[in-house]
């Protein structure tokens, strides 16, 4: 089989710029719906799987899903600290955290509309256990202290956690003394304080979570059974990945479902205009079609070339909508989590799968919109198409 | 006659082109109305509150309660009429994926205060003398299957352990506005349970309803509140139910303009599909178009042909994909079940969709109807030739 040249297939589509235009358009602007919401679910995934640290693990109260519903006595947290599997710091105190987490409630700048802010307080071994926070601007807050101090996301984004700003809550003032970098993680949505200070202020009796490393993260399991099954305790032990990862999946999922569906939707439109188009490029060279098979192509040669054509149509609308979607991962977008009901900041994030799964649904949408075309054309007699020309 | 019957006529020329170009304005249509009524469906807290309600709670969040003398207080304060109370229970029942709202109330008052829940008389009744009895939403009802008397466990995430209530009473919204999804249970349950088990938490309510006798004075009678707890070890934040409900959709409001964003992109898709079939449309009748010239036709009356055909072919795909809404937003609304408990298509919607089917029309036909109308009468009689 003779194949028809890839240059005529090309030719036709720059022949009717206008037409080409709107279709790819049309196209691409699906395809940039699909991206961008894929890109926001994978960066919400990527933010809060990478919140938790691996080798960190971390005790809730049992049934509660989040460090903010729990509540876990000092007694009970003495327990869990006395265990020899906790690994010993180079202070040779345990590596162990023994957090209050709880929301309080903040005006955004620019909007003064309130949002959920997630308060942790940490003790020394809490900034052991999170390698990855880095104070960026002023310095930590000293313990012992009303002083605080706010992440990155936090800071840019509500009134009064800027550097120097003072924040008023719990019937004392706050003053945040620095601004902390924690990478792509949760915790750049979060304000931290003195663990002890804060447990005075909201006038709590317990923590909300217990971070802590083991010595030999081998003992994982055993330390979890053993945890679990003290009936002095109620609490819950997961690794803190896990933990965190856990907590992107309803917004995630509601996202990318929401998004799938719409672009599925959408989808039919940009078909049918493909369809439309290359109905008419089908239409018009109907004579060029009857001269191509007089001078010896197949009909698959023919069937080929218009698929082609609609294929590469498809490849160049996608190929737009995806350039649009990633000039998106320069917005960073910040929005509540209803699993936690506090903010969380992250990025539109283009992964290689979302690149192919976009590349591969505009291929898609230009099959099934040429496919009836190109078969049409395929179909014609010799005859009736050189004289219908 | 003959602009409607030329218009029809060309129209259906080309019948495959005119039938899938309406096909995609049907989808676009539906579509759009869909994500308006998504979009609406999330406002429907703010919709179904009332101006005569304030909700009081504690000033640092929601998470953290007020004091159960503080009610009484509230009652006291000049403009109010009547104050209840409510705690967010955070249960599960069965599996996460059961997702509705329970509250523990105090059920005498709570009811009068929201009259826009129907209880049956004797349903109340028997709900008021039970102490572990519930009260739920049709919808609620209807999807567990659940009837008078029925036990109903639940998981607490908050308040841990299994909570086993009775179902005594089944409440109608007034109207199609009213959230038919939730469970009430009686506060002074939770609260008893609670003191026997944890007793640093009893005795406090999530937050407080309060009801004024001036809604134009809602404003002076938050304030009036909120001072009367200042400088307290739980200061309280007081504003109207509106503004309340507001907040819990400016939390989420980042996922609700992207919605609203994608909604106008459709509409965008579709322009480009019609503006294509436009454009080819009027390629292929420059021949015509010239003759009509000839003819004594004006430049503006071609042009008219093709804005009308235009206008036609997106006015009937707009017709066609309102009337598809409403039976695809009922079936929508009951596969989301409890996540959306209002989902109904609102007239505004159905205007803008016609808006929108109206304005991909025109700005479909611009480019085409400006060519046609700019085609030399020599040069489009050429083009027969």
């Amino acid at each position: 089989m003779v194949a028809i040249p890839f240059s005529y297939i090309a030719r036709n589509l720059l022949a009717r710029k206008l037409t080409t235009v709107l279709t790819a358009g049309g196209m691409a602007l699906v395809v940039y719906v699909f991206a961008t919401v894929l890109m926001l679910a994978a960066g919400l995934r990527e933010t809060l799987v990478a919140t938790g640290q691996p080798d960190n693990v971390i005790a809730i109260r049992k049934g509660a899903q989040t460090e903010v519903q729990s509540g876990i006595l000092r007694s009970s947290a003495s327990i869990v600290e006395s265990l020899p599997d906790i690994a010993t710091g180079e202070d040779g105190r345990k590596l162990i955290s023994m957090e209050p987490v709880v929301l309080i409630n903040l005006p955004k700048r620019g909007t003064d509309k309130p949002s959920n802010v997630v308060i942790r307080g940490v003790s020394d071994a809490g900034l052991v256990l999170r390698p990855q926070v880095k104070i960026v601007e002023g310095r930590m807050f000293r313990p012992g202290t009303s002083e605080i101090v706010a992440g990155r996301a936090i800071a840019s984004g509500f009134r009064g956690a800027g550097i120097g700003e003072t924040l008023r809550f719990a019937q004392r003032d706050w003053t945040v003394v620095g601004v902390f970098d924690a990478g792509r993680t949760g915790f750049n949505s979060e304000i931290w304080g003195d663990s002890e200070q804060l447990l005075q202020a909201f006038r709590r009796v317990g923590f909300s979570a217990l971070i802590f490393r083991l010595a030999d993260a081998g003992r994982y399991d055993a330390v979890k059974a053993e945890i679990e099954g003290d009936q002095r305790l109620t609490l819950e032990v997961k690794r803190e990945s896990q933990f965190y990862a856990d907590q992107s999946e309803g917004l995630a999922k509601f996202i990318s479902y929401l998004g799938t569906t719409i672009s599925v939707i959408f989808s039919i439109g940009a078909i049918i205009g493909a369809m439309i188009t290359m109905y008419a490029s089908v239409a018009s060279r109907t004579g060029e079609i009857g001269t191509l098979r007089a001078l010896g192509f197949s009909r698959a040669s023919i069937l080929y070339a218009f698929l082609g054509e609609s294929l590469l149509l498809g490849l160049v609308g996608g190929v737009l909508g995806l350039a649009g979607a990633s000039a998106m991962q320069a917005f960073p977008i910040s929005t509540t989590n209803f699993q936690t009901f506090a903010e969380i900041a992250f990025t539109f994030t283009l992964t290689p799968s979302i690149v192919a799964m976009s590349l591969g649904f505009s291929v898609f949408m230009g099959f099934i919109g040429g496919f009836l075309p190109a078969a049409r054309a395929a179909r014609m007699k010799i005859v009736d198409a050189l004289r219908a020309a | 006659m003959l602009v409607p019957s030329l218009v029809l006529r060309n129209a259906i020329r080309h019948k495959l082109r005119t039938g899938l170009t309406v096909v995609g304005i049907i989808v676009a249509i539906t579509a759009f109305g869909l994500l308006r009524t998504i979009v609406s469906a999330w406002y429907a807290g703010v919709d179904a509150s009332s101006s005569a309600r304030l909700i009081s709670r504690n000033a640092i969040s929601l998470v953290f309660p007020l004091p159960i003398n503080y009610p009484p207080k509230m009652r006291q304060v000049e403009g109010v009429s009547a104050v209840t109370y409510a705690n967010w229970f955070g249960g599960v029942y069965i599996t996460e994926g059961n997702f509705f709202p329970q509250f523990a109330v105090d059920a005498p008052t709570y009811f009068e205060i929201f009259p826009e829940f129907i209880l049956k008389a004797d349903e109340k009744k028997a709900f008021l003398v039970d102490r572990k009895g519930a009260v739920v939403g049709r919808k609620l009802a209807d999807k567990f299957g659940w009837k008078i008397g029925d036990q109903i466990p639940i998981r607490g995430t908050i308040f841990t352990g299994i909570w086993t209530f009775t179902l005594r009473a089944i409440y109608d919204g007034v109207d199609s506005k009213v959230d038919e999804t939730q469970f009430f249970f009686h506060w002074q349950f939770l609260n008893e349970t609670v003191k026997a088990r944890f007793a640093r938490r009893a005795d406090q309510v999530g937050f407080a309803i309060v009801q004024i006798r001036d809604p134009s004075q809602a404003a002076e009678v938050s304030q009036r509140i909120d001072e009367t707890f200042h400088n307290s070890l739980a200061e309280t934040r007081t504003e109207t139910e509106k503004a309340f409900q507001l907040g819990f959709v400016a939390m989420t409001e980042a996922i609700l303009l992207a919605i609203e964003a994608v909604s106008f992109v459709v509409i965008v898709i579709i322009m480009a599909v019609m503006a294509n079939t436009m454009a080819m449309t009027a390629r292929e009748r420059y021949g015509e178009y010239a003759t009509l010239k000839a003819l004594g036709f004006s430049n503006g009356f071609v042009a008219l042909l093709v804005f009308l055909e235009s206008l036609g072919i997106a006015l009937v795909g707009g017709a066609l994909g309102i009337l598809l809404t409403f039976p695809l937003a009922e079936a929508f609304g009951a596969q989301m079940g409890t996540l959306f408990p209002v989902f109904s298509v609102s007239r505004e919607t159905v205007l803008m969709q016609a808006a929108a089917a109206v304005l991909v029309g025109v700005v479909a036909a611009g480019v085409p109807a400006w060519r046609a109308a700019r085609v030399r009468i020599v040069d489009g009689l050429r083009a027969v030739a």
